[in-house]
């Protein structure tokens, strides 16, 4: 045993008490989701989602994602990039607005929406007198789902740039290229696994996310709802299966994510080890 | 190609990282710029290189006036200080790299690109290197391919800011020849940036030391060795030690005790003078100050710490020369000190070389 070494008991209790923590709060939750969707049978869960109301809440969770997942890549690598590689005045700003949607409660964020796009908003007279609706339709969806998520694509790919620094961007400047190249060439390349993986968990909350989308959403059927609105809206019509079986797809689309992030670090492990 | 530098600032904030330099470098000419830390070398090579803007003053390379013109126009070879490879790029991309960046009309074709590279790996002597990866790659190997990525353009200037810094001891004597040998073959102007003496005068023509953002001194090693300009020069080079004395009637006398005076040709008044340890020469005897260490170089000399009063030492050589043997020198052993010459500024900056007093002399 050396000196930094734990007696086998507290070791042994340490790991019980994480292993206990993980299946108590986190398997055991999702385990029970998947029991109760599949209580009744593969086929009434089948037929509960395949319901119009349920088969259209899928269909605008998708687009929802769909829309404000790029533009967040897009968004927040353009965030990172000015931070990392850059000095300008107000850079520290930049940096907090980035995390500002980590430390507000989505439901203020959908609130600040309505209050700038609704009907008595700012923005919505405007807005309806050109025939433009935003709160309780499409856009006002993207809206808040852009801002919940717009830190995920940023906060995984900035410490990467901070660390690797801007010398690889100097030398390729001296080499003679120019602005794009260096960013498609030296910068992108050198950052992609944490771009993948910031991209992955930008589209997993972007299609779980409840707060801010269940403040803008008017929750009209079959018209606005997302996924986790409509398992809130089945659930409270007592409709147990069908609430239960949407949710199970939902994880689902989270577990198949966080896989697909698992497989990826794999797999930049080993190409970076093959390299190393 | 000819670099002219003319009253060069640049600011960080309040401090002045340069202030106001201004250095004439030959073509084909090796310059080192040399420096104490924070003493604005690799600033002024960046300056260079277009990575910071020149905020006053000018800088002309090959007759071309440099301000506003962007890194990527300028055609310099750089070598970074951890030499900056392209982690995700093999060691062939990465020398590729400055040519597949050119225009559409003047990048080279595929075969002609393959080409080039292994001409430039063959150069830096490491074409079995083509396919490895750079962090599989010693110090050493690095540096040779931060030097081929940095010649593939085709630089008429090369600047390298501490390129032996991540290399050890022996490999960064050898590594230090061939690029010299490099450099007269190629006849690249090649300006280096170093904070080690030894290396700036083993490498170059000409070397700049700068002070606080200024060029203290610029001129041939031997020259700055023999006619340092100011004290900051005389106490950088050469591992001075720095002496306070009184000049009297031409006989500088030290304010310490144990040291003799010296003949020197500077009007009265408080002076500072610089001794190398190999102009202060200990001779055996009875009494005097008490040797301290000893240490044998590896040239076979006996290099000594000689204590002059309480927590002042002055190092020192013994006489009879390259000898470490029996009774002298050892340590305790009393001594008595010999100069034989001095770098001396008196009162107002003038500067005189101070040599050991004939007896006539003392009055």
């Amino acid at each position: 045993m050396n000196a930094t070494e734990d007696p086998l008991w507290f070791r042994a209790l340490l790991v019980a008490l994480a292993v206990l923590t993980g299946l108590l709060l986190l398997a055991l939750p999702l385990a029970a989701v998947f029991t109760e969707a599949l209580r009744r049978g593969g086929e009434a869960a089948l037929a509960a989602i395949l319901e119009p109301d349920t088969l259209a809440a899928i269909r605008m969770t998708l687009i929802v994602a769909a829309i404000s997942v790029p533009l967040n890549t897009v968004g927040g690598l353009a965030a990172a990039w000015c931070i990392a590689k850059h000095d300008f005045p107000g850079k520290r700003l930049l940096v907090t607005l980035v995390e500002l949607p980590f430390s507000v409660s989505p439901v203020i964020s959908g609130l600040v929406f309505v209050l700038i796009f609704g009907l008595q908003g700012w923005l919505g007279p405007w807005l309806q007198a050109r025939g433009i609706q935003v709160i309780f339709a499409l856009p006002g969806l993207v809206l808040a789902t852009l801002f919940v998520t717009f830190p995920f694509v940023a906060r995984t790919v900035l410490p990467l740039m901070q660390d690797q620094g801007r010398a690889e961007e100097e030398a390729a400047a001296t080499l003679g290229a120019g602005g794009w190249q260096i960013f498609r060439r030296v910068t992108l390349p050198n950052i992609r696994w944490a771009l993948l993986a910031g991209v992955l968990l930008c589209n997993a909350r972007a299609m779980g996310e409840f707060g801010a989308v269940s403040v803008v959403s008017g929750h009209i059927r079959g018209q606005t709802n997302t996924m986790p609105l409509h398992v809130e809206i089945l659930y409270n019509e007592y409709q147990f299966a069908g609430a239960f079986a949407v949710a199970a797809l939902l994880a689902l689309l989270g577990l198949v994510t966080l896989a697909a992030k698992a497989v990826l670090e794999r797999w930049s492990g080993r190409v970076a080890g093959e390299a190393g | 190609m000819s670099v002219i530098v003319e009253g060069l600032v640049r600011r960080f904030g309040t401090t002045a990282a340069l202030d106001g330099v201004s250095l004439a470098v030959r073509d084909g000419e090796f310059v080192a710029l040399l420096g104490p830390s924070g003493s604005g070398k690799t600033t002024l090579l960046r300056v260079l290189a277009g990575l910071e803007p020149q905020e006053e003053g000018r800088v002309a390379i090959a007759g071309r006036e440099m301000a506003g013109v962007p890194a990527r126009e300028r055609g310099i070879g750089v070598m970074f200080q951890n030499y900056a490879l392209f982690r995700h790029m093999n060691v062939f991309d990465n020398i590729a790299f400055g040519l597949s960046v050119l225009p559409r009309g003047r990048r080279p074709g595929r075969a002609e690109l393959t080409a080039r590279v292994r001409e430039l790996l063959r150069l830096t002597q490491i074409p079995e290197l083509e396919r490895r990866w750079p962090d599989q790659l010693s110090g050493g190997q690095r540096q040779r391919v931060a030097l081929a990525r940095a010649l593939a353009i085709e630089p008429r200037l090369l600047l390298l800011d501490e390129p032996f810094g991540a290399l050890d001891a022996l490999v960064r004597r050898e590594v230090r020849r061939w690029l010299r040998g490099l450099h007269d073959r190629l006849g690249i102007t090649t300006i280096l940036v170093t904070h080690d003496q030894e290396e700036a005068m083993e490498l170059a023509d000409r070397v700049a030391l700068l002070e606080s953002g200024r060029i203290a001194q610029f001129d041939t090693p031997s020259a700055l060795l023999a006619a340092p300009a100011t004290p900051f020069v005389a106490g950088f080079l050469g591992e001075a030690a720095r002496l306070e004395g009184q000049v009297a009637g031409g006989v500088l006398r030290f304010r310490l005790p144990g040291l003799p005076p010296l003949a020197v040709a500077l009007p009265d008044g408080p002076a500072t003078a610089f001794l190398r340890p190999r102009e202060v020469v200990a001779h055996p005897a009875p009494e005097g100050p008490l040797i301290r260490l000893v240490r044998a170089t590896a040239e076979g000399e006996a290099r000594l710490v000689v204590e002059l009063a309480e927590d002042v030492t002055l190092d020192a050589v013994a006489t009879p020369h390259g000898a470490v043997q029996g009774e002298w020198p050892r340590r305790q052993a009393a001594c008595r000190l010999e100069i034989t010459g001095a770098q001396v500024f008196g009162a107002g900056g003038a500067r005189g070389m101070a040599g050991a007093l004939r007896l006539a002399e003392v009055r």
